[in-house]
């Protein structure tokens, strides 16, 4: 990868209070939006049974989980309590609204899991 | 500077207090805690296992030393406050510590009650209330020989039951002719009594003590009778006194208890009150729930926000005597008005009483079999109208109809390894491991740590009686009105009345004129909103797809891969060969990997890719399909039978009227889901009896059936009435999913709605009422107005492309 940066698009393209995702080649990033334009970037996988979080409902910096409820918290990738479970994250520049993908992040992972593949 | 606060009781309800108090706002207080007690709070209500020898006395605590140094609490363990100056606002202690205070919290709990006989002083003779009182027992019991206790109440018993435990020789004396004799009549009481004998309990019924005999150490008792009887050791369980003393030298306004408004509040208004030494509208508590429902509001107020009031429990009791099962709530005293409902199995060791006041519980006492404790509590707190469910009220929930999976009989009789929640595969043993652990209390904690009953709950009951059965007593802190979601405190049908009252017309703006304590809520309420407003001004709401579970959002329903399956409408499950090519030919064009015929009687197309869906969508509506809505809390299918035109004992068209009634009703967004059928003859081929709205033909006409649902608890329908025409049919139809759409909670079926509200409250508002049923019809047309467009063809036509496509593609 020899790029460090990947343009994603506009804040724009992404609903407020809800996501988008990033094909990679190994796996789907999700891209969130939150009500007051806060961007988070987290591997678009569940922690619990894999289910695709960038299809669930967004409210303050959290999702639920469409395929059985868990909530993720958007800024740290846990689950919030009493689950137990992390997601990866990655690091989105917002400049003017364009977004930028840190592609270095790509593959150190801070935690177990990392993309799927 | 922060605030301080200064709370003396260090027991139940005076720390829960400061949980919730850190739970809304964690910086608001330096806090200072004085306890008399050596120990941290731990969970009072285990003193029997204890003693008892079931449970060790550390799985009773409920905060540890550590927990209070975590966040910050100074902990004055083994001081008692002795002194309040409500001038210079400080408290001091006999040892000569002194704490200022901006806020104090007064949770001094109760004292019990010492009869003023001779010798009551004595060395020996004690009450039942703290974990030192257990060890007194303890080392009593270690020489054996004869215990007494005065009191054949629950505390008296579960004390009299674990000194037997032990090995010594108990005799229970009790002042009425029957045990418990203010939770229990005269027969449950008698039966109870039976049981404990067997146990090798000893009782006098109906002595009044009159001494306690001894010098320097208890040796007996005498009777008002003239008899007298050895003793070794007296435990007085004669009632429990709301623990005021100090309260009153600091001239706080006191009654029984220390007087406090609906916020908590004492007259003194720096200075809040909770749990048993207090008095809210003339009334003390002995039990935990009412004490955690305190605490919850007295939090709120001294974190400022200002919100809630403490109207008033009503309570339930538990006995906590290994295998027997007593439970009671509410008021049994049969006066003039009442009516009495009894069972009684002496052979299965059953006794049932229930006792209804204008077809309202009043009253419940149930022994030996306590599964449906928890139900009769909720209906007698909801004052829920019984006279649909009389005649099988006696019975139970569980013959509500009900053919489904609940209905086990005693909780208590299964294994460890019985699995309770199917859906999630919780066993009994892994829940009661979990209660005890997490020291969980309601059955909001026990879905969160365990999940058992957080998927489809039909295990729901099962949960409560776990958890009843292993913290004891009134476990339930459910609130007598139960918030929509944690971002609220107000009520389903609160919400509802403040959408139309106050004119609101979007989310935010709700959030805001309702105080929402989140930003933008959860994934609970704002389907729920969305749903309510868009109910409530279905002319002129604009629907927020963000607030929608992510079916809704794309039409179609999601798969555990991520997929999508895609379930056109099949009008009355009636379809053509030129519709099943066409069909065909969209499954061989996506390479639909599973075909099914679903059990609504039309076609499921599953592993969808999501991005597929928009194509697949036109070349349906090419085809001339529509959106099934299989995905929708809306209007599902319509189930027909072939009826007369080719079966041989069809009396009606039963395949037209309900392809009728499923051009007029699809496209509705309904609470929760909502289903049709119409069967062509009583053979009922169509299943219409366990359906939301159901159809039976007959010769001479239509019978409507209401409230059916087949899924997790089979229910019948209830016969609404029977109607001469089609139109007649059709107008019902309209009338009944309105007012269904008007009244139920969002993800309440019609089945539990009607259990809910009543059918006689239904009859009263479409049968009886021509005029109403017109309007709710008319209404019912209205809101169809705008509703009947396929979101399919929208979506295939661009509406929400981003849905639908990556944001971007990193190549690899
Ligand atoms: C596809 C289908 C099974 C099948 O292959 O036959 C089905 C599939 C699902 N059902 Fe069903 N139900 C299907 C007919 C039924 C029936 C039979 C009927 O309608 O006659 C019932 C019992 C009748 C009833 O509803 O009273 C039924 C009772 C349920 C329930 C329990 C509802 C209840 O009130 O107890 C759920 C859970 C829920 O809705 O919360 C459920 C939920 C589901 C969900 C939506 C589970 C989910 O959230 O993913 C499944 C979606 C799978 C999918 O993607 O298609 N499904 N489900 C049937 C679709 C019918 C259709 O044409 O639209
Ligand atoms: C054996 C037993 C079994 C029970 N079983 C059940 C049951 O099954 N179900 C149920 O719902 N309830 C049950 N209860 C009742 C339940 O325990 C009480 O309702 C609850 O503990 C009351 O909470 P509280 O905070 O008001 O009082 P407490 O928990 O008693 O706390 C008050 C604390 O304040 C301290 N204190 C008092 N004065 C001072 C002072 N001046 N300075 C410093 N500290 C002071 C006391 O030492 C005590 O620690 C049972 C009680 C007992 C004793
Ligand atoms: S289709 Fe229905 S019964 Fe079958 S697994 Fe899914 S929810 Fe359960
Ligand atoms: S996969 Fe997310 S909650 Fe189960």
């Amino acid at each position: 990868m020899t790029a460090t940066r990947i343009a994603l698009g506009h804040l724009n393209d992404i609903p407020r209070q809800g996501a988008r995702i990033v094909q990679t080649p190994t796996g789907e990033i999700a891209i969130f939006r939150t009500l007051d334009d806060q961007i988070f970037a987290l591997n678009n996988q569940c922690p619990h049974k894999g289910g695709p979080l960038a299809q669930g409902i967004v409210h303050g910096t959290q999702v639920t989980c469409p395929l059985h409820g868990w909530v993720i918290n958007l800024d740290s990738g846990d689950a919030a309590a009493p689950d137990e479970g992390c997601v990866n994250r990655y690091a989105v520049d917002n400049e003017g609204g364009m977004l930028y993908l840190r592609t270095t992040d790509l593959f150190p992972h801070d935690r177990d899991g990392g993309l799927a593949g | 500077m922060t605030m301080r606060l200064v709370v003396i009781g260090n027991g139940m309800a005076g720390i829960r207090t400061v949980e919730e108090l850190l739970n809304m706002s964690p910086d608001a207080y330096d806090i200072t805690v004085f306890g008399n007690e050596l120990q941290p709070n731990y969970n009072r209500i285990l003193l029997s296992p204890v003693l008892s020898a079931e449970m060790p006395f550390e799985e009773t605590i409920l905060n540890s030393f550590d927990w209070y140094q975590q966040h910050n609490i100074t902990l004055h363990a083994g001081h008692a406050v002795t002194h309040i100056d409500r001038i210079k606002r400080f408290v001091s202690t006999d040892d000569g510590l002194q704490t200022p205070y901006d806020r104090l919290l007064i949770a001094t709990g109760s004292n019990p009650f010492m009869p003023p006989i001779p010798g009551i002083d004595l060395p020996g003779v004690i009450g039942y209330r703290s974990i030192a009182d257990v060890q007194t027992m303890l080392a009593a019991a270690q020489t054996g020989g004869h215990a007494v206790v005065i009191g054949g109440g629950l505390l008296g018993l579960e004390a009299a039951y674990g000194l037997s435990l032990r090995g010594m020789q108990v005799t229970v004396v009790h002042l009425s002719n029957w045990l418990i004799e203010r939770q229990l009549d005269k027969t449950g009481g008698d039966m109870l009594r039976k049981a404990l004998i067997k146990r090798g309990l000893t009782f006098l019924m109906a002595h009044q003590t009159e001494a306690i005999l001894g010098t320097g150490h208890v040796t007996g008792l005498r009777f008002k009778n003239g008899t007298e009887i050895a003793a070794s050791l007296v435990v007085v369980a004669a009632g429990i006194r709301p623990n005021i003393g100090l309260a009153k030298s600091a001239g706080i306004y006191c009654e029984r208890g220390i007087v406090v408004n609906d916020t908590l509040q004492t007259f003194d208004p720096r200075i809040y009150a909770v749990g048993e030494c207090v008095q809210h509208r003339h009334q003390t508590y002995g039990l935990v729930a009412p004490l955690f429902e305190q605490a919850k509001v007295a939090a709120n107020h001294l974190a400022q926000y200002g919100r809630m009031r403490y109207e008033g429990s009503q309570t339930a009791t538990k006995l906590k005597v290994t295998g027997i099962d007593l439970f009671s709530a509410g008021d049994f005293h049969v006066t003039d008005d009442d009516e009495e409902l009894l069972l009684q199995d002496a052979t299965r060791g059953v006794y049932k009483k229930l006792v209804l006041r204008h077809n309202k519980l009043r009253g419940a006492i149930l022994y030996g079999d306590t599964i449906d404790g928890p139900w009769y509590f909720q209906l007698l707190r909801d004052g829920t109208d019984i006279s649909d469910m009389r005649e099988h009220l006696l019975f139970g929930q569980a013959h509500l109809g009900d053919a489904g999976r609940s209905g086990a009989a005693s909780i208590m009789n299964l294994p460890d390894s019985a699995e309770i929640c199917g859906c999630n595969g919780i066993k009994k043993g892994h829940i009661i491991k979990t209660i005890l652990e997490k020291k969980l209390f309601t059955l909001e904690e026990v879905r969160a740590h365990t999940k058992a009953s957080s998927s489809c709950g039909s295990c729901t009951g099962l949960v409560e009686a776990i958890l009843a059965s292993t913290v004891g007593g009134d476990y339930s802190t459910q609130p007598s009105k139960k918030p929509l979601c944690p971002c609220t405190e107000l009520s389903h049908d609160e919400v509802r009345s403040a959408i139309t009252q106050l004119s609101l017309h979007s989310i935010p703006q709700l959030m805001q004129a309702l105080e929402w304590k989140t930003t933008d809520g959860c994934a609970k309420c704002r389907p729920a909103l969305n749903y309510y407003l868009l109910a409530a001004w279905p002319d002129s709401y604009q629907d927020d797809s963000r607030s929608r579970f992510i079916n809704e959002r794309v039409h179609a329903n999601i798969q555990k891969d991520g997929t999508y399956s895609v379930v056109p409408r099949i009008w009355g499950g009636v379809t053509s060969a030129k519709e099943l090519r066409s069909i065909a030919d969209v499954a061989d064009k996506y390479a639909v990997p599973t075909i099914k015929i679903t059990g609504g009687q039309r076609i499921d197309l599953l592993g969808v890719a999501k991005t597929d869906l928009p194509a697949m969508w036109h070349d349906l509506a090419d085809a001339g399909f529509v959106s099934g809505h299989a995905y929708g809390k809306a209007l599902r299918t319509v189930k027909t039978c072939v009826g007369s035109e080719w079966c041989r004992f069809g009396t009606q068209d039963s395949t037209a009227l309900g392809i009728r009634l499923e051009k007029m009703t699809w496209g509705s967004w309904t609470p929760h889901k909502f289903k049709l059928a119409v069967s062509g003859c009583p053979r009922n081929c169509a299943e219409a009896t366990i359906k939301d709205f159901g159809i039976v033909c007959v010769d001479s006409g239509y019978e409507i059936h209401v409230g059916g649902n087949g899924g997790i608890k089979v229910r019948v329908t209830d016969f609404l009435c029977k109607v001469g025409t089609e139109e007649e049919v059709i107008e019902y139809c309209g009338a009944f999913m309105q007012m269904y759409r008007e009244e139920a909670h969002y993800l309440e079926r019609s089945a539990p709605w009607i259990e809910r509200v009543g059918l006689s409250h239904v009859k009263q508002h479409i049968v009886d009422d021509p005029n109403n049923r017109s309007a709710l019809f008319a209404r019912f047309l209205q809101s169809q107005a705008n509703a009947q467009t396929d979101p399919w063809q929208e979506h295939a036509n661009g509406k929400e492309a981003f849905e639908y496509k990556p944001l971007a593609t990193i190549e690899g």
